[in-house]
């Protein structure tokens, strides 16, 4: 592995249709139609400047469609790849530095997270003025508010406290 | 039994509950035993939702025990008209008093304010979903009147909101039953609480009606709960279900003689005044035992023996 690029799927060519980066983070394997919740996650709308690629629906042979987020100069926290596990649970996380990826990792989807999603339960009380911090438990194929007890299964990205 | 709190049924197990009934049928026979155990103690009331039996009951109940009360009365008189939260109010009163029963509109509630406090404090009810305590009296109930084992019970009326049944189907699973839900669809068991019971009991136990004609003869309890018609978008969707969902003398015939049938109270109209006077009638009875329940509980959570009577003081 010398570079940002993905070798396991074999796309090259699709690969090169997104620029290498120098330094940052490489998230591949998101699936196909969640890059733009993946920038949200990580608070990047472009208004700061920040040099990122994004590759949408490209082909894949474990997700036959996924999406790629390259960030130039930024390596994920933990916290915020528990996040990104919610809504890209089969996502690869790359850092490069100097064009070469020095780690390489599946996210692993915590047990909890907290402080990150907001509760659609309008009748939770992690929705008033309380100075409470929001919780919320994994689950196999969803989230749950660890004060209401509402699952969220989809749309999880919605939820996202930004 | 050792919890600091009582949040919701789901923490407590089969042992915690029989230990619950079991003392509180001590209490029911000779109250006078523990009328001075909790001289001294005092118990603060945080109502943020009108309330009757379950308010009262807790207020009887530590008299009896001994000790008293502290009110926060009316939410229209209280400092949440200045805007405090209830993580501030819970922390003031905790000063006041040795244990606190909280009712609050808001889901989830009584697990925030218990991360506020270190006295005990007792769910009363958060917004749709539990209320544990009053579980306790209803499975007391049941165990009286038809026993808590090999158990065929119907639930219904508003399931969705009802926080009361939430909390009673939890607790069921601990037991050996079969719990049969009837409601119009609208208010279906909400999907949380449906997926809790496959979790804790494989969803065997468990199944789902729209009409009571299809479980009716085969049930011990039957427990009903108010439709209410504010839940409704509109009047004639209303009209449509709520007649559905009342029961009378006529509508029993097809029921078991032994059938028990329960009630949270208040009522409106599901369930006829003729029945009342029936064999049947269980829920006034159901109202009174809160007080021996509630007796028994508030002692479990406010003895630092872990026990009853574990440092063999009585």
């Amino acid at each position: 592995m010398s570079n940002g690029h993905d070798h396991h799927d074999g796309n090259d060519d699709h690969e090169l249709r997104v620029s290498k980066i120098r330094d940052g983070t490489v998230i591949d394997h998101v699936h196909g139609g969640q890059a733009l919740n993946v920038l949200a996650i990580l608070g990047i709308d472009g208004t700061n400047g920040e040099e990122v690629s994004v590759g949408m629906n490209v082909p894949s042979d474990r997700l036959a469609r996924k999406d790629i987020v390259k960030v130039e100069g930024r390596e994920l926290s933990q916290d915020e790849v528990d996040v990104l596990s919610l809504i890209a649970p089969d996502a690869t996380i790359n850092i490069v530095r100097d064009f070469d990826v020095v780690e390489k990792h599946r996210v692993e989807r915590p047990d909890v997270v907290e402080s990150v999603l907001s509760c659609p339960n309008p009748g939770c009380i992690t929705t008033g003025d309380e100075p409470v911090t929001s919780r919320f438990s994994v689950l196999e194929d969803g989230v749950r508010c660890s004060y209401c007890e509402t699952i969220v299964r989809d749309e999880i990205a919605s939820l996202i406290d930004t | 039994m050792r919890h600091d709190h009582l949040i919701t049924s789901k923490q407590l197990s089969r042992a915690d509950i029989e230990t619950v009934l079991d003392y509180a049928a001590e209490i029911d026979a000779d109250p006078s035993a523990v009328a001075d155990r909790h001289a001294g103690t005092v118990l603060g009331l945080l109502f943020f939702e009108p309330s009757t039996r379950t308010k009262m009951s807790f207020e009887t109940a530590m008299k009896r025990l001994g000790g008293d009360i502290v009110d926060m009365g009316s939410v229209e008189s209280s400092s949440v008209t200045k805007g405090e939260t209830l993580a501030d109010t819970v922390r003031v009163i905790e000063g006041y008093a040795d244990a606190l029963v909280l009712r609050h509109p808001k889901q989830g509630s009584a697990t925030m304010a218990s991360e506020f406090v270190d006295v005990p404090l007792v769910n009363a009810g958060d917004g749709a979903g539990h209320h544990p305590s009053q579980t306790l009296l209803d499975l007391y109930t049941i165990r009286e009147n038809a026993g808590l084992d090999d158990l065929t019970i119907g639930i219904m009326g508003d399931l969705k909101y009802g926080r009361t049944v939430h909390s009673l189907a939890y607790a069921l699973t601990n037991f050996d039953t079969r719990q049969h839900f009837i409601s119009p669809e609208s208010l279906q068991l909400p999907r949380e609480v449906v997926y809790d019971l496959h979790q804790q009991q494989d969803g065997t136990g468990i199944r789902e009606h729209d009409a009571l004609e299809e479980v009716l003869p085969s049930l011990d309890v039957l427990y009903v709960t108010r439709i209410q018609r504010e839940r409704f978008p509109d009047e004639n969707e209303y009209q449509k279900v709520a007649g559905e969902y009342q029961i009378d003398a006529e509508t029993l015939e097809a029921a078991s003689d032994d059938l028990t049938v329960m009630h949270p109270l208040p009522r409106v109209d599901e369930i006829a005044p003729e029945i009342d006077e029936t064999d049947h009638a269980a829920y006034f009875e159901q109202a009174h035992n809160g007080v021996p329940i509630r007796m028994a509980l508030l002692d479990l959570l406010l003895s630092d023996d872990a026990g009853i009577r574990g440092d063999g003081d009585e």
